[in-house]
C-alpha cells in the first residue's frame, strides 16, 4: 500500500488512508492531512463549543476554540448568545482574554476598539481620522453561525450547514437521556479539568468509543472501587453495545442499567452512595427523592460521541481541540443540577476527580497509552491502526442502526467513514 | 517584625522530611503523617476557597489518599511506571499563623518529573496547616497551588 502515500493530492491522500477496517497510521502524524483537517472537518460541520450555563447572565462570556480560531461565546443584554471570532477588525488583537466573565464591553487593549457583548463595534477612540475611511457598522466582530440543542452549543463557518438538529439525528435521543443526570435539575457546568497530550486528536476521538481498553488500563482505578461498583464496570461481557448513529456519531451504551436515569429509581442505594444519601436526607429530601438524585449522581452507562469534538461521556463533557498534528488539548468538564442541593453536586464533583483530569486515577492512564500510539506509529514506513474488531457480528438496532457488541470498534468506523467522506470532498479555495 | 525561628526550624524540618518520603516515593510513611481528617488539596482553581464545593484537581481525604497511594503503589498503572522520578525543592517558608493547636505554614516549591526522558517542572505555592504534636506536627491541610492551575496540565502520576 505504499503507493498511497506518494501521491500527491493530500484529501485523496487522506481519504484512500480509510478503509472500512482499518486506517492508515499517517493519519496520526502527517502535517499535510492535519492542516487539510482542519480545513475540511473543523471549518466545515457543527463544532461543539460550550454549554449554555457557562454564560447564564446577561454579560457573561467564555472563550473557546473551532479548530484553531480563537472564539467567544458571549450573552447580550437581551440574553441572546453570540459567537464572536476573537480578533479586533482593526490590527487582529485579540479583545477577550481568560477562560470566562463577565463583562460590559470586549474592548481591544491595542487602540481601544470597543465592541458590545453582540460584537457590535461601538467604540473607536480618535474617530476623526476615519470619516470617509470606514463606518463602525461594516466593521463588528465577525460573528459564527451557532445552534444549540439542550444547552449544548455548537458554531459553525459553514453557514449553508444543515440545521444542528439534523446533524444530530439519531444521537438528540442519547442527548435527551444525557441531561437526565441533573437529577430533575437543569443540567449545569460546575467546572473543568484540562490537559493535553503528545498525539494526534484522532486518537481522543477513538477513545471514547473503546470500552476494549478500559479493564486493561484502568485497572489501578477498577481496583481503587468496592466490590460493587467494580463490578459495575465489569461490562465486556454484558448485554452493552456500540450504535453507529450516523454523520460520524456513535453511541457505547456500557452499562443498559443505567441508560435511562428516570427508570428503576426503587433500587438499593449502593453502598458507595450512602454518604450522599444520608446527607440528603439530613437536607429533609424525601426518600423517592434521594433515590432520584442517587441514581442521577451515578451519571449514565454510555458514552455518546459526536463527531468531530465532543463526547456526552458517561457524567462530563470530554472536549477536544487539536492544536497540531501531533498535539491534542482536552477538557473534561464536570456537570451537576443547577440548583440541585449542595450534597448532590459535591459527590458528582468527587466522583469527576476520581477519575477525570490530570490528577484522576484514570486519566492519566488513557494519557500514556495515547501518547505510546503516537510514538509507536512512528515505527514503520508503512503501517495501519486496526478498527476492524467485531466487524463481522453486526446486527441492527431497534432505531435501524448498525449495532456491534460493547467491545466492537463500530463507533470508530462509523467516525472514520464520516472523516473519509469529509476529506474526500473537494476544497473550496 | 520578630520571627519565632524555633517555629520555623521545626516546621521547615517537618515539610522537608514530607517532601523528601514523596520524592522516593516512600508513601506508607507519607500516610502517617497526616490527621485522619486531614485533607489533600490541589486547587484547579485558585482564586477558590471554598474546596468542597468547587471541581479541584485533586481533594483527597484519608480514604482517596490511601487509594492514591495504593495506585502508585500497585504496579497497575502504566503511567505510574513511567515516571522516572521526581525532585522537589521547597524554600521560601513564612510562618502565616500561629496558635496553640495550629500553624500554618506558606512555601515556594518547584517539583521537576522526568518522564519518558522529558523534563517537567511545577512551580507552586503550597500551604500547610499543622497540628503541634508533641516535637513534630501532623498535616491537617495541604493545598497545593500549581501556577498553571488552570492551564493544560500534563497528567500526574505522582504526588505533590
Amino acid at each position: 500500500m505504499s503507493e498511497l502515500i506518494e501521491l500527491k493530492n493530500i484529501s485523496q491522500k487522506a481519504a484512500d488512508m480509510v478503509e472500512e477496517g482499518r486506517v492508515h497510521k499517517a493519519l496520526y502524524s502527517d502535517p499535510e492531512i492535519f492542516e487539510e483537517e482542519l480545513d475540511k472537518v473543523f471549518q466545515n460541520t457543527w463544532v461543539y463549543i460550550g454549554h449554555e450555563s457557562e454564560v447564564p447572565d446577561a454579560g457573561s462570556f467564555k472563550t473557546a476554540f473551532v479548530g484553531r480560531h480563537p472564539v467567544i461565546l458571549s450573552r447580550d443584554r437581551k440574553k441572546n448568545l453570540h459567537v464572536l471570532l476573537n480578533r479586533c477588525r482593526h490590527r487582529g488583537a485579540t479583545v477577550c482574554e481568560g477562560r470566562k466573565g463577565k463583562t460590559k464591553a470586549f474592548t481591544c487593549p491595542y487602540h481601544g476598539w470597543g465592541y458590545g457583548l453582540d460584537g457590535g463595534l461601538r467604540a473607536i477612540p480618535k474617530a476623526e481620522e476615519y470619516e470617509g475611511v470606514l463606518d463602525k457598522n461594516d466593521l463588528p466582530l465577525e460573528s459564527l453561525r451557532h445552534e444549540s440543542y439542550q444547552g449544548l452549543v455548537f458554531a459553525t463557518f459553514k453557514d449553508d450547514i444543515e440545521p444542528l438538529e439534523d446533524f444530530l439525528g439519531g444521537a438528540k435521543k442519547w442527548i435527551d437521556l444525557f441531561v437526565k443526570q441533573g437529577g430533575g435539575y437543569p443540567l449545569k457546568v460546575l467546572g473543568e479539568h484540562r490537559f493535553n497530550f503528545p498525539g494526534n486528536w484522532k486518537i481522543q476521538l477513538e477513545n471514547t468509543t473503546d470500552a476494549y481498553h478500559f479493564p486493561i488500563i484502568h485497572k489501578s482505578f477498577i481496583s481503587s472501587l468496592d466490590d460493587a461498583t467494580a463490578d459495575i464496570f465489569d461490562f465486556l461481557d454484558g448485554d452493552g453495545f456500540v450504535e453507529d448513529l450516523g454523520h460520524g456519531h456513535s453511541v457505547m451504551v456500557m452499562i443498559p442499567d443505567l441508560v435511562d436515569l428516570e427508570d428503576d429509581l426503587d433500587q438499593p442505594i449502593p453502598e458507595r452512595f450512602e454518604d450522599l444519601a444520608q446527607a440528603l436526607r439530613d437536607e429533609g429530601q424525601d426518600e423517592e427523592q434521594v433515590k432520584r438524585l442517587v441514581r442521577a449522581a451515578h451519571g449514565t452507562g454510555f458514552n455518546l460521541n459526536l463527531f468531530p469534538n465532543v463526547s456526552c461521556s458517561m457524567a462530563f463533557f470530554r472536549v477536544l481541540r487539536p492544536v497540531s498534528a501531533e498535539v491534542t488539548e482536552i477538557q473534561h468538564v464536570a456537570l451537576g443540577g443547577e440548583g440541585a442541593p449542595a450534597p448532590f453536586n459535591r459527590k458528582r464533583m468527587r466522583l469527576h476527580e476520581h477519575f477525570q483530569g490530570p490528577m484522576g486515577f484514570g486519566t492519566p492512564d488513557d494519557g500514556e497509552a495515547w501518547e505510546r500510539v503516537q510514538k509507536g506509529s512512528m515505527a514503520g514506513k508503512d503501517g495501519w491502526i486496526l478498527v476492524n474488531r467485531g466487524m463481522e457480528n453486526l446486527h441492527t438496532s431497534p432505531d435501524g442502526n448498525v449495532a456491534g457488541a460493547v467491545c466492537s470498534e463500530t463507533g470508530m468506523r462509523g467516525a472514520y467513514q464520516k472523516y473519509k467522506q469529509m476529506m474526500a470532498a473537494e476544497g473550496e479555495k | 517584625m520578630t520571627i519565632n525561628t524555633d517555629l520555623l526550624n521545626k516546621a521547615t524540618a517537618f515539610i522537608w522530611h514530607e517532601a523528601d518520603l514523596l520524592d522516593h516515593k516512600e508513601y506508607q510513611d507519607w500516610l502517617s503523617l497526616w490527621d485522619q481528617n486531614g485533607l489533600y488539596i490541589v486547587p484547579a482553581d485558585n482564586s477558590e476557597t471554598d474546596y468542597e464545593n468547587t471541581l479541584n484537581l485533586a481533594l483527597d481525604d484519608a480514604d482517596m489518599r490511601r487509594m492514591r497511594v495504593a495506585r502508585l503503589e500497585s504496579g497497575e498503572s502504566v503511567s505510574a511506571g513511567s515516571v522516572s522520578g521526581t525532585v522537589r525543592m521547597v524554600s521560601r517558608l513564612r510562618i502565616l499563623e500561629e496558635t496553640a493547636d495550629s500553624v500554618v505554614v506558606r512555601c515556594a516549591m518547584t517539583l521537576n518529573e522526568l518522564r519518558h526522558g522529558n523534563l517537567v517542572s511545577y512551580p507552586a505555592d503550597v500551604e500547610y496547616r499543622l497540628k503541634p504534636t508533641g516535637d513534630s506536627f501532623v498535616i491537617e491541610r495541604k493545598v497545593v497551588k500549581l501556577m498553571h492551575a488552570d492551564g493544560f496540565l500534563r497528567t500526574v502520576s505522582f504526588i505533590f
